[in-house]
């Protein structure tokens, strides 16, 4: 954008974003150094680099206090996360693809409501919600989470995958129906394999989204066998003597380490399908 | 082909999963919660009307909600300009050809993949504890010891750095559109003569505006709601300094039980953030700035 820059100013862009770099992920770091530091040197020291790296808060950690060790609550959050994402994905696009992609009576109203339910704030339908699948018996179970996945109710992964529809030729389609395919044919044949990258940003947003929730899980499950990782690691740190202190940073570790390689897995789709459908309105 | 519109009612069957979606889990949902907010529900037994009688114990006789008020508005107005501007500033300087555009970006966005996670609420405490790292830090340069999450002065700072140090999705949202920026538009001014600041407010900042107003809106209606971090690393505390409203909608609603009282809360924050959203859209006229493209 600017071309002619003096190397002094260039070499104080770089100063700050190096600097920069190193205050954002300097917690992350502190945090990795921790997790194989004893308790007396994790809040002793400042450095970053454990003296005599041990294990031991892993295996502790992961054994868990209680009677139900990490492991149960990594395996839950999968359980949960999962078809949460891959329905997500799948409504997402269908959704998608009929506003995009046809003409129907009300398309205009209907497109313009779900958009304004990307304003709705979460926190006023929390308790009917909460009734709702609480009339249903669904409480303690993970379809709270799956059925609104179901159901297309992430009204910006609907948004997403309209933007991102709209972005693709036409003569696509038209070459499909001159084919004498129908349009869930030309959805899945010709226009899906051109969707990777929207799908693949899609699935991360909502994978790390669900990952991380609080609030829901929080209210919807309360039997420590279903506890997801947010509840375990909560129930940890509450239960947990002062000196616990690797072992709980250990486990918080093992939490981020799912959604922090799916991005790296995913990054190059990621980082495409927010620039083409991020911003376009 | 057919230029004359044609209806396809099959589109109908692709988004029927969102009509229903929207009908069961979204509409009704909202209406019933209205009709909680006047009532004295309490999730066993049947809601009896009380008309305004939350609303009013609310505004008169609840001393926490103020607090809360208090509270979150500063959180608002503090996190998000901070992230946004943060955002925007580190968006631009990426922008001018860095080398190694890509491992700075991903560094910078990493806060916003964990941000709202437990596990880094637990970090946060750890770091801002008494002995903590943060104390150590600041220690070597002769700094005393600072009671970040135990003094109410500083707890809600603490907090709010949580929320700003997650800048990065709004970054990539800002580098996204600095790129749609034509060229030829910046030459142009240079050639005029324009400096970098002018640059910057005549260009930049124009071209960018349906993207800040889009980051304001979404990052408002967030942080208006925001749980997380505070629940986990202060517990609302100390004496309430970070007593989010999401928190207080939390407590009344699903520790007391008082799903009408909760829901007559949650229909006063609705209120605030359509306030404050439709002021941002009304201002937007006078400062954003919309391209040929739409």
């Amino acid at each position: 954008m600017i071309k002619r820059k003096t190397p002094l100013s260039r070499f104080l862009s770089y100063f700050f974003l190096i600097a920069l770099a190193y205050i954002m992920t300097y917690p992350l770091l502190w945090m990795i150094g921790a997790a194989f530091k004893s308790n007396e040197e994790i809040f002793g020291t400042i450095g970053l680099l454990p003296k005599n790296p041990m294990f031991g808060a892993f295996a502790a950690g992961w054994k868990g206090t209680g009677q139900y060790g990490f492991s149960t609550f990594l395996y839950n959050t999968f359980l949960m996360v999962i078809p949460t994402v891959l329905f997500t994905a799948i409504s997402a696009t269908l959704i998608g693809y009929g506003f995009a992609r046809f003409e129907f009576p009300f398309k205009k109203t209907l497109f313009t409501i779900m958009l304004s339910t990307m304003m709705l704030p979460a926190t006023v339908i929390l308790i009917p919600r909460y009734i709702f699948f609480r009339n249903l018996g669904w409480l303690d179970s993970y379809l709270p989470f799956i059925v609104p996945a179901m159901l297309g109710c992430f009204p910006f992964f609907n948004f997403m995958m309209v933007q991102f529809f709209r972005g693709l030729p036409l003569e696509l389609d038209e070459s499909g129906k001159l084919d004498g395919c129908n349009s869930f044919i030309i959805l899945k044949d010709l226009l899906l394999p051109l969707c990777k990258s929207a799908i693949f940003s899609v699935i991360v947003f909502q994978f790390v989204w669900t990952w991380n929730d609080f609030l829901n899980v929080l209210i919807y499950i309360s039997s420590v066998a279903k506890y997801p990782v947010a509840l375990g690691l909560r129930m940890t740190m509450d239960i947990s003597t002062e000196f616990d202190w690797n072992q709980i940073l250990a486990m918080s570790l093992i939490s981020i380490a799912p959604p922090i390689v799916l991005f790296f897995a995913a990054q190059k789709y990621f980082v495409e399908g927010i620039a083409t459908t991020g911003m376009k309105n | 082909m057919h230029i004359r519109k044609r209806y396809n009612y099959t589109g109908y069957l692709y988004i029927l999963p969102w009509i229903i979606g929207f009908l069961v889990l979204q509409l009704v949902p909202l209406i019933n919660s209205f009709w909680y907010s006047f009532t004295n529900f309490q999730l066993l037994g049947d809601p009896k009307f009380l008309g305004l009688e939350n609303y009013k114990k609310i505004f008169t006789a609840d001393p926490t909600f103020l607090q809360s008020l208090k509270v979150t508005s500063y959180y608002v107005l503090i996190a998000v300009p901070l992230k946004i501007s943060f955002a925007l500033v580190i968006a631009i300087i990426l922008n001018q050809n860095i080398k190694g555009i890509n491992l700075f970006r991903t560094l910078y966005y990493i806060p916003s993949i964990l941000g709202g996670s437990v596990a880094i609420s637990v970090l946060w405490k750890y770091l801002f504890m008494n002995q903590g790292v943060v104390n150590n830090l600041i220690g070597i340069f002769g700094i005393k010891a600072v009671d970040w999450l135990g003094d109410p002065r500083y707890a809600l700072g603490t907090i709010s750095l949580v929320t700003v140090w997650q800048f990065g999705s709004s970054m990539l949202l800002f580098l996204a559109g600095l790129k749609q920026i034509p060229v030829s538009q910046y030459e142009a001014a240079r050639i005029d003569g324009a400096g970098r600041m002018r640059i910057f407010w005549k260009i930049t900042i124009p071209e960018l505006s349906p993207i800040i107003l889009f980051n304001l809106i979404m990052q408002m209606i967030n942080a208006f709601q925001d749980f997380t971090s505070a629940f986990v690393i202060t517990q609302g505390g100390p004496l309430k300094s970070t007593y989010l409203y999401g928190l207080m909608l939390y407590d009344q609603g699903f520790k007391f039980f008082k799903m009408g009282y909760s829901s007559a809360l949650s229909w006063i924050l609705f209120a605030i953030i359509l306030f404050f959203t439709s002021l941002t859209f009304r201002s937007s006229e006078s400062w954003v700035h919309y391209g040929d493209s739409l």
